[in-house]
Parts: structure tokens; C-alpha cells; sequence
């Protein structure tokens, strides 16, 4: 089912998904060139901080919220074979989301908001920041609630069949977007609003910090199940094979959003106000949720194979050479599994309990999520969009190879961006610094890491600008063709009622979220804490 | 509504119903020694951890104590007076640091300690979000205002050390850092009164 209301919706969302990830890719330019320290006319913290924020928030917010709301629309209606319910409300949820962009770039752009996305009270930014912050989260529940309303009624007019795979884990997606979201919505409504308004005098960090931290780990997972289920839905097909296995792909997805929840303490282990234990219960539900990535890994991978042997490849690595490497979907897949195993070993290191006291706060973290979100994360974004464009505009690609080179330039770029960062931090450089100012010796072992951060950071640029440049004259002047639509690989084996639906998975995230949550957040109103006051930059 | 307490009737029946939807659930050979894999690695990973936190005593700083961060410099502890390496070992014979974070610095700017002992970190903010690191070591916590953070650290090796200002904390942050500096245990003489350090 592709109507045009469904065509209009994913375009619409994308458009803004996509312009905010080419804007934000010349954000992120600027920041390696200013901190690098090479041009001595670059140096500004406050135009640096101004720039991290806006890069942080278009990345990590608009373009991950309009591409799964764009990308959940799409999957919807093509998977369930049915049109997108209520399309007035997607559109007015579409809207609302607008607004907050709109309404938080202001602020952003006039450096009236310079307090990254992961906001930091007690230094306040401009109140229109955090109503624009809070507006995106509010229109994103209006999808939310279509997803959910759609999967409910395709399972109500079919009863004992199973959901479709891209269904079922979109639905997933917009459960787990509900749960995560609800920690920054009450540090929003009840700390942030009031006090940016004047309303209160005072904030308490400690509980700001937890709350935010509620949903700072598990809104990872948001991003990364869309590119999961072009993963499993998309690439075995494009690799002329099939999927390994439905139901560990179901299991996968179960676990993410089970496991993905209770872990955000793994934020805040070197933070004063959590106890040992509390940290060392989320440090637990953290490798956990490692194994649904693990098993993702194996099934692509298996059905990679089993692709791979399907086209004669033999041997033991032979089915490698045989993969339709000229493929995007197929290209952007084995690159993306590659980012996420170096960003993965990375990330063990920084869930790990003590060890994270090392790259805690130093340019290991950015080097680690860089890799998994824009390596591993946007990379299938990239593949999605390839793939759908010729049938949202009824147009073929404006090129074929270019793509191809798009997507090795992200890739290379990426790991010639991030490998220095890796270095950079177990070397000690703080993650959120414009310029070196310490007068140490130990900074002169940072010196040469600098150059390789502009280089990488240079062909990412090139990278982001042909692909938006790829999407427009796809869409302006690619050449008129049928609307093709290759449905996702959607015949659903049997499974049994806990792995095609979520009633039984949503109370126990109720005793997790309970369990992890419920005293630390209830310890700041049993503590004497006392709260600072608001503070500029 | 009355609330039925499941009986063993009922238990035995559900796990009939479970048994029969696992063997016909088809889980392929090779997936099954995989999910064995992935489980055993992460319970290794797992194991690790819980070795060293209880046997070893190694956890992150998490100490939840409060303060006011308004009045730290009329508080017992946080006063200028009172700052610096403190002159009084602690019971355990670890020596004690204190420490005020405030933009742009940690306060006193300089300290000096000895090589190869046990130091044991009070650190407090007086206006906004900060986070302690001394490079290549594990002298790391975040400073939040409102907490009094405790992180415990040896330094095996003499030599000059920058504390960093590893948290964002407005336009001057780049700034913001203080000098260690760890000399040779029988180099080292305790400060006659606390915060007399430059």
C-alpha cells in the first residue's frame, strides 16, 4: 500500500531529516577546524559551543525523529498493506515537530542555547530551547500512537497471524520512543520549563541528571532499530538471499526494547549522586542489551552468507567476494556491521563499571559514538533513503556509482575521524574543550592527532553534500519510471503471541524501569539535597 | 476484583503451553551455539567486574553525600582555610584533599602530593556542573553542585600533572585546570595547616 498520503507523509519528514543531517555535517566541519587549533581565526568557545550544541541537536534529534517517523509511516503502510491511519494527526504531529525545530534552532543559532544537547543545568539556556526541545518530543508521540493504533488494528483483522517483521519492530521502536521519552518529558514539564519560565528559583542537578539519564541510553536504541530493521528486512533480500531466522530477529528486537530501558546509570557512574549499586545493577542491564546487537550481527552476517554462496562464492571467505557489493543497501550494510563492531568493543570499555573512569568524559566517547550512531546508525539511514527514493518520487537514482562512492566516503571518513579520537582519549583530551589551553607537557602528545580529525572531517563533508545533492536531482531530474515497489520481505512464519505482541513485554519493563528506577529517583525527595540557581554560560 | 493466585493446576498447564510453543519454535543448530556464545562472553565480561568491585573493592565515585553549594566557603569542611592537602592523615593513613570547583579552576590551583600513597578526594562545586580528570589515571568524577563527590586514587609515578575540567561549564571551560604535582614519597612534607598551598 503506497498512497499518495503515505508518499507525501515519508517525503515530508525526510526532506527535514535529510536537510538537517546536510546542515549539520558543515557544524561539524567548523568544530574540527576550530578545534584543531591550525587557524588561528576559527577560535571562538563561544561560536565552538554554540556549534556543538546545534550539531548535537540537529543529529541526535532532528534527524533521527523525522527519519524514523518518515520511515515508520513508509513501513507501516507497506507492511500491513493498509493506509496510514489518521493522516491528519500524522500531519499534525509533523507540524508540532516542526515548530519545536523551529522555535529551539533560534535560541541555537543566536548561541542563546549553547548547552549541548544534553542541556546541563544549572546553566540556563534561552526558555524557547527548552519548549522547542519539548514540542519535538510531544509531536513524535503523536506517531507513536498511529504506529500503535495501526499494529492493533491489523492484529484485531487478523486474528492468529503474525505481524509482519518490519511491523512488529516498528511498533516495538514506538513503544520503547514512549517509555524512554517520559524521563526527559518530567525533567522538561517539571524541573527545566518552570525554571527557564521564572516560575522556580532553583534546580536540583542530581535529579535533572537522573531523569535525563532515563532516557539518554535507551534513546540510542530509537535511532539504531530503524537501521536494525533494514538490516533484517532489506539487506538479505538486496544480497539475493533471504532472512536466516525470523524469530531471532523478533527475539532481538523483544530484548532491545526489554533490556534497552533499564541501563542509563552507565551515564552518570562517575556522578556523585547515584550509589554503587544502583550503578552497578544498570552496568548489568548494559551488557545485557549487547546480546540482541550480537545476534544481529550473526543473523545479517548468516544471511549475508547464505546470500553470498547463493551467487558461487566457496570457501571460507569466498561468499564475501560474491556479495553484490555494487548494491547500496548491500554495501552500506557490511560497512555499517564493520563500525559497529569497532564502535561495539568501545562501547564495552565504557559500560565497564571502573574501567570508564579512564575515557569517562575525554574524546574516547565521541570517537565510540560516532562510530555506532554516525557509522553504523546513519550509514543504514543513507541505504533506506537510496532505496526508497525511486519509489517515493517515482523517478530512478540519479546515478548509480555515485552512491557507492557516497557511502565508502562516509565510511573512510569515519574511520579516519574517529580512530585519532580513540587515541585522543585514552591520551586524556576532555571531549568538550574548543582549544588546548593547559600549559602541560602532555598536551604536546596530542599535536599530531589533529590533522588526520580535519581530514576525516573532510571528506564526511563531501560525503553528506553528494548525498543530499544525490536526493535532489533524484528527485528534480531523475529519469520517469513506474513506481516500482519491492516490498520487504514480509511472509511471517509462525511465532508464538510473546514474540507478535508487546502485553506481556510492557509489564516487565514496568518492574524494570520500577526496580531501576524507582528509589533513585525517589531519594531526591527523602535526601536533604539543596539546589543551585540558574547560572549563564 | 478479585485477584486468582495462580494454583499448581494452572502453573503446570502454562508451562505445558510454553513447552510445546518453544519445540515449535525452529531455532536453527548453529544459532543456538551462538546465543551460548554471546551469553557465555557477556558473563565472562559480567564476571570480571563483579571479581574486582567486591573482591577488590573497585566502584566508581559514588559517594551520596549533599552540601549546599551556596555557602561552601562558610561551610566546616569547604571554607578557604580548610582546602588543600590536609596536614592530618587519615585514619587508614591515606592523605586527604579538598578541593573547590568553580569556573574557571579547582581551588587551590596548586597542590603537591606524595608518589605511591592512597589519596583520597573531597571535592565540592560552587556554582555549576564540572568533572575532575587527571589524564591516564583514574582521578575521575564529576563535580555536581549540591554533592560532595569522594574518588580515591594512587599515583605510582612522580611527575606534573594537569587536572582538567572534563564537563562543559560555560565559555571559559577550555580553561579550566589545575597542577598536580606528585613527588618522591621522601620528598614529600605534610603542610602545616590546610589551605596554605598557592
Amino acid at each position: 500500500m503506497n498512497d499518495a498520503t503515505t508518499t507525501r507523509l515519508t517525503l515530508f519528514n525526510f526532506w527535514v531529516a535529510f536537510g538537517a543531517f546536510g546542515l549539520a555535517c558543515f557544524f561539524g566541519m567548523y568544530q574540527v577546524l576550530e578545534r584543531s587549533g591550525l587557524f588561528a581565526f576559527l577560535q571562538s568557545p563561544a561560536v565552538y559551543f554554540a556549534s556543538v550544541s546545534t550539531h548535537g541537536v540537529l543529529m541526535a534529534f532532528v534527524l533521527t525523529t523525522f527519519f524514523i517517523m518518515g520511515f515508520g509511516y513508509y513501513t507501516a503502510a507497506q507492511s500491513l498493506r493498509r493506509p496510514v491511519w489518521n493522516p491528519q494527526l500524522a500531519w499534525a504531529g509533523y507540524g508540532v515537530c516542526v515548530v519545536g525545530v523551529v522555535l529551539a534552532a533560534v535560541p541555537l543559532l543566536l548561541g542563546k542555547a549553547s548547552v549541548l544537547y544534553t542541556f546541563y543545568p544549572p546553566i540556563q539556556a534561552n526558555v524557547f530551547f527548552y519548549i522547542g526541545a519539548t514540542l519535538l518530543v510531544v509531536g513524535s508521540w503523536f506517531w507513536c500512537a498511529i504506529m500503535l493504533v495501526m499494529f492493533a488494528q491489523w492484529k484485531k483483522d487478523h486474528p492468529g497471524e503474525t505481524v509482519p517483521l518490519p511491523m512488529f519492530a516498528t511498533a516495538a521502536n514506538a513503544l520503547l520512543w514512549l517509555w524512554t521519552s517520559l524521563g526527559v518529558a518530567l525533567e522538561s514539564v517539571f524541573q527545566l520549563l518552570p525554571w527557564a519560565l521564572g516560575l522556580t528559583d532553583t534546580i536540583d542537578v542530581g535529579l535533572a541528571r537522573t531523569l535525563f539519564a532515563w532516557t539518554l541510553h535507551p534513546i540510542v536504541y530509537f535511532w539504531l532499530i530503524p537501521a536494525y530493521i533494514a538490516l533484517y528486512c532489506y539487506v538479505p533480500q538486496a544480497a539475493g538471499g533471504k532472512l536466516f531466522s525470523d524469530v531471532l530477529a523478533r527475539t532481538a528486537f523483544v530484548l532491545i526494547l526489554v533490556l534497552g530501558l533499564p541501563i542509563g546509570f552507565h551515564h552518570l557512574y562517575m556522578d556523585p549522586e547515584q550509589a554503587a549499586g544502583w550503578k552497578f545493577l544498570h552496568m548489568v542491564g548494559t551488557f545485557a542489551v549487547a546480546i540482541p546487537t550480537l545476534l544481529t550481527g550473526f543473523t545479517v552476517i548468516a544471511s549475508l552468507e547464505m546470500a553470498g554462496r547463493r551467487q558461487g562464492g566457496t570457501g571460507l571467505f569466498g561468499w564475501i567476494g560474491a556479495l553484490p557489493w555494487k548494491n547500496p543497501m548491500v554495501l552500506a550494510a557490511i560497512l555499517s556491521l564493520l563500525m559497529l563492531v569497532l564502535g561495539g568493543f568501545g562501547g564495552i570499555v565504557n559500560a565497564s563499571y571502573a574501567m570508564n573512569a579512564m575515557v569517562h568524559n575525554t574524546a574516547w566517547v565521541p570517537g565510540h559514538f560516532h562510530l555506532i550512531f554516525a557509522g553504523t546508525v546513519v550509514t543504514m539511514y543513507l541505504a533506506v533513503a537510496y532505496k526508497l527514493w525511486p519509489e517515493l518520487c517515482g523517478r530512478k537514482l540519479y546515478s548509480e556509482d555515485l552512491p557507492l562512492v557516497q557511502l565508502w566516503g562516509w565510511f573512510i571518513g569515519m574511520v579516519i575521524m574517529t580512530t585519532p579520537w580513540h587515541v585522543l582519549g585514552l591520551l586524556g583530551q576532555p571531549r568538550r574543550i574548543s582549544s588546548v589551553q593547559y600549559n602541560s607537557v602532555l598536551t604536546l602528545s596530542w599535536d599530531p592527532y589533529e590533522v588526520a580529525m580535519v581530514i576525516g572531517g573532510l571528506i564526511l563533508l563531501g560525503s553528506a553534500c553528494l548525498f543530499v545533492y544525490l536526493l535532489y536531482k533524484t528527485q528534480a531530474a531523475g529519469e520517469k519510471v513506474e513506481a516500482r515497489v519491492e516490498a520487504a520481505d514480509d511472509s511471517a512464519p509462525w511465532a508464538p503471541a510473546w514474540l507478535n505482541g508487546f502485553a506481556l513485554w510492557n509489564r516487565l519493563i514496568l518492574v524494570l524501569m520500577a526496580l531501576s528506577y524507582g528509589y533513585p529517583i525517589l531519594q531526591f525527595f527523602l535526601l536533604k539535597t539543596h539546589s543551585p540557581t540558574a547560572w549563564g554560560y | 476484583m478479585r485477584i486468582r493466585f495462580p494454583d499448581k493446576k494452572w502453573f503446570h498447564e502454562k508451562m505445558a503451553g510454553l513447552g510445546e510453543e518453544m519445540s515449535r519454535l525452529e531455532i536453527n543448530e548453529l544459532e543456538r551455539k551462538w546465543l551460548f556464545v554471546s551469553v557465555a562472553m557477556i558473563g565472562l565480561f559480567v564476571g570480571a567486574i563483579v571479581v574486582t568491585a567486591a573482591m577488590h573493592g573497585v566502584h566508581p565515585p559514588s559517594h551520596v553525600e549533599t552540601i549546599d553549594s551556596a555557602s561552601l566557603h562558610l561551610s566546616q569542611e569547604f571554607a578557604e582555610d580548610k582546602l588543600g592537602v590536609q596536614p592530618e592523615p587519615l585514619p587508614d593513613g591515606s592523605l586527604q584533599v579538598r578541593l573547590v570547583a568553580g569556573r574557571y579552576g579547582f581551588y587551590p590551583r596548586e597542590i603537591e602530593v606524595p608518589a605511591g600513597r592512597r589519596i583520597v578526594f573531597r571535592m565540592a562545586s560552587m556554582d555549576v556542573l564540572h568533572g575532575a580528570h587527571i589524564p591516564m589515571t583514574n582521578m575521575s568524577t564529576m563535580i555536581v553542585p549540591g554533592y560532595v563527590s569522594e574518588v580515591v586514587s594512587v599515583f605510582p609515578k612522580p611527575g606534573e600533572y594537569p587536572m582538567l575540567c572534563n564537563e562543559y561549564c560555560g565559555l571559559g571551560h577550555d580553561h579550566m585546570w589545575s597542577k598536580v604535582t606528585v613527588v618522591a614519597q621522601e620528598n614529600w612534607r605534610a603542610p602545616a595547616t590546610g589551605g596554605k598551598q598557592p
